[in-house]
């Protein structure tokens, strides 16, 4: 059968089974990689995209069944050569580490900013908690997203820094630690 | 002399140490492509022709295959081959070596020995024709008895699983022993107080987001095999493929591009790799294989599964004095343990932890049973995972006993500063450690004190509340090649160092990441030594035509062992510029002076050049100084002297409600110390997704089988992962013990949290039930676990 | 990974449609709307239909939550779509009003990107019995609208639900409309044990409470998950509220006969015991919540 949809903004056609998976439609006719697949029961959310604008489990939707239908994926986040701020957000706050679930993850961050600009820690954790991370036990996500909703609200002030950098660290304390030789 | 963070972040450390340039908080080089969506891994690889590649699996643990028909299979249109088990082993390659000198079936011949065990593959032109072919293929099975239940596998009447290997009659693997049986046991004797308690460490699986794969594709006009893998050591595979296909060496090419999660899960060679390799041979076509998550699940390396009993001996007033513990493994029907080979328990030998003891003793059995092999993995640190379970929540179950606070009791008995290096009663060597300022730290960070206040409060109130303390030593960086190598490879690690003409620089590492960051922290390793920018510094990894020999990453190995590499290489080619520096400024080399990235001339400040200059000198016209030859770059193969032992000291707070039994982690405080923090971004990223492993193992994270062999735990349905909103704000602190003999004092600390929080856990939700007589209970903690143990049945049902 | 075995994909736009279709092709079709609980198990191939009929552009007939008034400004009831999503069941603030079990539900089932997908009638017509949609409208009474090609039929959850993955939903029907009863000074509450977000329950319980003028139960039904067959409201409860006034020895004799009236298998969620004294505990939980609610002393 024959399918058409928007993805990115670009309509596409294509020549498919009926049985064809929105997330192979993308990864494997569009060369879209950036969706990724994790799991066969709908549990990891590492194939997260936007379906007329809601994150849905591409795993779980037919690519027939978003024919006519708008399907906006990672890819597409970068607008003009500028990052998404929910991109430079997981940059700026170590919101990943392997890099598997986060095209999932910031699509549905992108998602809730957009229809809710200040979200708590708390809600953030919800809209994220269909989603599973192995690597960075959220906490960083939730920052990642923070920083987006800042940024765009433009009250942010300084990254969500972990830890004082080096030059911010009081002198003079006593050593409780040997040192050995670094550099030198 | 703790100081909390000026960021009002809850984070706290104590750290004096002035950082050289380029180690510090750093955004990492490799994220620009993953946010971008381009990071590459091996699924997304799509070559001209490229065929898919399907494996039919068994649906027994135990059974005989009496046939096998692939007739139909063959007839559907888009199949382009079928291959048996029959059809392997008359090219001798049936069977394969595992990473612990047994073999291992990769299509199996004879019998299947666990759910799932490959049995057939498929190589279609679409991966859903692949899956569709499987169920074209008829396979006639005769099931036998199973071995499910460890304690009876070494029964006289238990069914023999390992047939195949000549002579065997049982399923034993092995037995192994550590410490000094007799004096423990004269310890014992005459000890004050001794607690045991029978501890279980559940089979759990690294289950990472991608799950194994690769792409094989072999050129038959020169001969040679490319193998895109999701595997931690390239090195070791190419090694092993060569051993294991007869290929010439030089002739394979292992590429681990960019790695969805390892964990463990990817160190070992699974029958899908030798399947593609197999289907990319005989088809003359790249051959995909990708697991999906119930294959990953149920057949690839599991973790733990390890029955421990725990004893422990000390006097009245809380001194230990000695600890023993009898265990019985659960290897799975091939011993697939990815281990160096002498530590056949991995390092479980450290399960003294960080106490200072007089008598410490081990026995194990390891036997076979009809589940998928592994054993080794989950960011284990080679077993000490187990090993801090077990002393951690034995220390904790003499606390109970002896009435004591935990931390007291753990502080008392600590190894002091002064006794390291520390030779444990099971001989392993501490370089270096400093354990009370960590643990003072984390009470500090905590506020244990108010937070004992307030469980008394809520104790009162009917209210159920725990606070769960651990402390842990991990013995990382494997490791000096006398004692340790992994099928005959020492486990020393190459690295090269180019400096480019212009000052930039490419770094060549054997080891191979998987989410840890080594393209940021190893350029700001040698931005360290070098003085060069870590941005202008290329790490290359991850296929074995481009960097050196080394045995990969796992075990927390890549800071001690290749960061070790990196510094010492990229201090070789210091040693090289100094003296090409001393031609350009005509001076001897005893007056230039480094400083980062300048060599001075000692009293004219003004006379320098910088490593930049240097480079362009090392390639540029004119002669270099006598007997220098042009070019700025070194190689170096590292081999550690001794592990490196990260420390930490973790506080966990939890609530349960009493209704229900749902365990709620409110607090986590976790303060590590592995040494010089290179990146400590990086490094709290890397202690925040062990802390999240150890709330899934303690509370929800298991493997399970009915009695049938049949995995209970084959989906991410079954296998239950945290969410966000099941872990806590993670609050972290950090002490700094360099290691005594790593080039930059690193000790490495992508384990730690995995290692050390699960007891924390444990010992909070054992801490809360404590009003209801409960000394120990089993994980998962699940809320009908929880129920039970209030009840007073501390043996679940399930 | 796992991909389902080839089927053809049909697509309709009404109900008409979709009807007439499932009349040709018989139970070789099936209708799929959210698909997030059929498309996994065709990937596992646990099962596998020719024909599969996308029902999604239902959702602008089938997609409504509406209040009807009663007879002289009486309460009336409340009509939902069968293509209702979940995330708008869980948002729609009318629905809050009427019947708080709802946002307390649809909090808890499955998770936010799911819940952007799967539907009422889709969760009902799965007919899983751990499904928490389910246990909402058996609480609540409801009814079921079922459209076939001679028109339509309405059924009570007692009998739509023919056993587990079985419902009264025949080869050329389909499920297009849910009612709910409003009565007055009533309301309810769900609540839900799992062990982790997004799983399925452990046990799941809901209640709907209604009082008197005098603040006496005029009648209270409990729905429970993942204990057995529960369609019919357990009645042993009504009988045993009804014209009492509630206190907490009340909420514990119901809880005693929510315990005594399921039938929990031990699985890998839960013993079959500890499963019992859920239904109990949060029996009595949702049973004092839905109380507080009817009487204004909780939203």
């Amino acid at each position: 059968m024959q399918v058409t949809m928007t993805v990115n903004g670009e309509e596409v056609t294509r020549e498919i089974e009926g049985r064809l998976l929105l997330v192979h439609f993308l990864r494997d006719h569009l060369q879209l990689t950036g969706t990724h697949w994790g799991c066969d029961t709908s549990n990891c959310g590492t194939c997260v995209v936007r379906l007329d604008g809601e994150p849905v489990k591409s795993c779980t939707v037919l690519a027939a069944m978003a024919g006519g239908h708008e399907v906006r994926t990672v890819e597409g986040l970068e607008q003009n050569g500028e990052l998404d701020p929910v991109q430079r957000g997981f940059i700026e706050c170590h919101g990943l580490q392997c890099g598997f679930c986060t095209p999932g993850m910031m699509m549905t961050a992108r998602a809730l900013l957009d229809s809710d600009p200040d979200p708590s820690d708390e809600e953030i954790r919800e809209a994220i908690s269909g989603q599973i991370c192995r690597c960075t036990g959220y906490a960083t996500i939730v920052r990642s997203i923070r920083w987006a909703a800042a940024e765009e609200a433009g009250t942010r002030t300084t990254a969500p820094d972990t830890e004082a950098p080096a030059a911010e660290q009081p002198a003079g304390e006593e050593p409780v630690a040997t040192t050995t030789g670094s550099a030198s | 002399m703790t100081t909390v963070a000026p960021n009002g972040n809850r984070t706290a450390f104590v750290d004096n140490d002035r950082k050289p340039n380029g180690h510090g908080r750093m955004l990492r080089k490799e994220d620009p492509r993953f946010v971008r969506g381009k990071g590459r891994y091996v699924d997304d690889l799509q070559l001209p022709g490229m065929l898919h590649l399907a494996i039919l699996r068994s649906p027994f643990a135990h059974a005989r295959i009496t046939s096998v028909d692939t007739t139909l299979a063959e007839a559907h249109p888009k199949v382009r081959l079928v291959v048996t088990g029959a059809m392997l082993a008359e090219k001798g390659l049936a069977w394969m070596p595992t990473l612990s000198n047994d073999v291992q079936a990769v299509l199996a011949t004879d019998k299947v020995r666990f759910q799932g065990q490959e049995v057939a593959f498929v190589v279609a032109e679409d991966r859903y024709a692949a899956r569709d072919a499987l169920e074209l293929i008829d396979v006639e099975y005769e099931p036998l008895d199973p071995v499910i239940d460890v304690r009876g596998a070494l029964a006289p009447d238990a069914p023999v699983i390992r047939d195949d290997l000549e002579g065997k009659n049982d399923n034993h693997v092995f037995d192994w022993e550590t410490g000094d049986a007799a004096l423990s046991e004269e310890v014992f004797r005459r000890a004050d107080v001794v607690v045991s308690e029978d501890i279980v460490y559940p089979r759990v699986h690294p289950a990472p987001m991608e799950t194994c794969g690769a792409v094989a594709d072999f050129d038959a006009v020169d001969g040679k095999l490319t193998l895109w893998s999701t595997t931690q050591a390239p090195h070791a595979h190419r090694t092993l493929y060569a051993i294991v296909a007869g290929l010439p060496e030089h002739k394979i090419r292992v590429v681990s591009p960019d790695i969805g999660g390892g964990f463990g899960n990817k160190v070992p060679i699974y029958p899908g790799y030798v399947c593609a390799i197999v289907g990319s041979l005989l088809t003359g076509k790249p051959v995909k294989w990708m697991e999906d998550r119930a294959e990953n699940l149920i057949s690839t390396g599991f973790a733990r599964d390890y029955l421990m009993r725990g004893e422990i001996a000390a006097t009245r007033e809380g001194k230990i004095l000695a600890i023993r513990t009898h265990v019985l493994a659960d290897h799975g029907a091939f011993n697939g343990v990815a281990a160096p080979v002498k530590y056949p328990a991995g390092f479980f030998g450290v399960f003294t932890g960080s106490y200072d003891l007089e008598a410490a003793y081990c026995k194990m059995t390891a036997v076979y049973t009809n589940k998928a092999p592994g054993g080794v993995a989950y960011a284990c640190s080679f077993r000490i995972t187990e090993a801090v379970y077990l002393v951690e929540r034995i220390v904790d179950c003499l606390a109970h006993e002896l009435g004591m606070d935990p931390v007291e009791l753990r502080m008392k008995n600590f190894i002091r500063p002064e006794q390291f290096p520390y030779r444990t009663k099971t001989g392993w060597v501490y370089d270096s450690g400093n354990y009370a300022p960590t643990m003072e730290l984390a009470k500090d960070l905590a506020g244990y004190d108010a937070l004992r206040a307030e469980q008394a409060e809520k104790r009162a109130r009917g209210e159920i509340m725990g606070i769960g303390v651990s402390f842990f030593t991990e013995a990382v960086g494997a490791g000096p090649r006398k004692d340790m190598d992994i099928l005959g490879l020492g486990m020393a690690d190459g690295c090269e160092l180019r400096v480019h003409p212009t000052g930039k620089a490419v770094v060549r590492l054997s080891v191979q990441t998987q989410g840890q960051g080594h393209e940021t922290t190893f350029a700001q390793i040698v931005a360290g030594e070098l003085g060069i920018p870590p941005q202008d510094i290329e790490v290359v990894h991850g296929d074995t035509d481009q960097t050196p020999f080394g045995l990969g990453t796992y075990g927390s190995r890549s800071t001690p062992v290749s960061g070790a590499a990196a510094a010492l290489v990229a201090r070789k080619v210091r040693d090289k510029a100094r003296l090409i520096a001393s031609g350009m400024l005509e001076v001897s080399v005893a007056d230039l002076e480094w400083d980062e990235g300048t060599f001075r001339v000692a009293g004219d400040p003004e006379a320098s050049v910088t490593i930049q200059d240097i480079a362009m000198k090392a390639h540029g016209a004119g002669d270099l100084p006598e007997g220098i030859e042009g070019g700025l770059e070194a190689q170096i193969c590292y081999n550690p002297e001794n592990l490196t032992y990260p420390h930490g000291a973790y506080i966990c707070v939890v609530d349960i409600d009493p209704g229900t039994a749902k365990v709620t982690v409110r607090r986590f405080v976790a303060v590590d110390d592995c040494g010089t923090r290179i990146n400590p971004m990086i490094i709290e990223g890397q202690v925040h997704g062990g802390l999240t492993d150890g709330v899934g193992m303690a509370l929800m994270e298991m493997i399970a089988f009915d009695e049938d062999g049949n995995c209970l735990s084959g989906s991410l349905m079954d296998y239950l992962i945290p969410t966000a909103l099941e872990v806590p704000d993670w609050e972290t602190g950090f002490t700094v013990t360099p290691s005594p003999h790593h080039p930059i004092g690193a000790k490495g600390v992508g384990e730690s949290a995995t290692v050390g929080s699960p007891p924390a856990i444990v010992n909070a939700v054992v801490d809360a039930l404590a009003p209801f007589g409960v000394r120990h209970a089993d994980m998962p903690l699940t809320p009908s676990r929880v129920w039970e143990a209030m009840q007073g049945r501390p043996e679940p049902p399930i | 990974m796992q991909v389902p075995a080839p089927f053809e994909y049909q697509r309709v736009s009404t109900v008409t449609e979709a009807v007439t279709l499932l009349d040709r092709l018989g139970d070789t079709a099936r209708l799929v709307a959210g698909g997030h609980s059929l498309i996994p198990m065709m990937k596992l191939r646990l099962t596998n239909f020719e024909y599969l009929i996308d029902i999604n552009e239902l959702h602008d007939e089938l997609g409504y939550i509406r209040s009807e008034p009663g007879p002289d400004g009486a309460p009336g009831r409340i009509r939902i779509g069968a293509m209702t999503r979940h995330r708008e069941l869980l948002e729609s603030d009318e629905l809050a009003a009427a019947f708080p079990i709802f946002r307390d539900a649809e909090r808890v089932i499955a998770d936010p990107v799911v819940r952007n997908r799967g539907t009422l009638g889709g969760s009902l017509c799965q007919s899983d019995p751990s499904e928490d949609l389910s246990a909402v409208c058996t609480t609540l009474d409801a009814s079921c609208v079922i459209q076939g090609l001679d028109g339509q039929r309405v059924v009570s959850m007692d009998e739509f639900h023919q056993g587990p993955y079985e419902t009264a939903v025949g080869d050329a029907e389909i499920l297009t409309e849910v009612r709910f009863p409003v009565r007055p000074r009533g309301s309810s509450a769900y609540e839900k044990v799992e062990r982790r977000a997004g799983d399925w329950a452990v046990v799941s319980a809901g209640a709907g409470v209604w009082l008197d003028e005098s603040g006496l139960v005029e009648d209270a039904r409990v729905g429970l998950a993942a204990v057995g067959p529960n369609t019919a409201g357990i009645p042993g409860i009504a009988d045993a509220l009804r014209g009492q006034r509630p206190t907490e020895e009340l909420y514990a004799r119901a809880g005693d006969i929510a315990a005594e009236s399921c039938s929990p298998v031990t699985d890998r969620r839960g013993s079959a015991e500890y499963k019992r004294h859920l239904a109990r505990e949060l029996t009595v939980r949702v049973l004092r919540r839905a109380v507080a609610r009817a009487t204004g002393q909780e939203v």
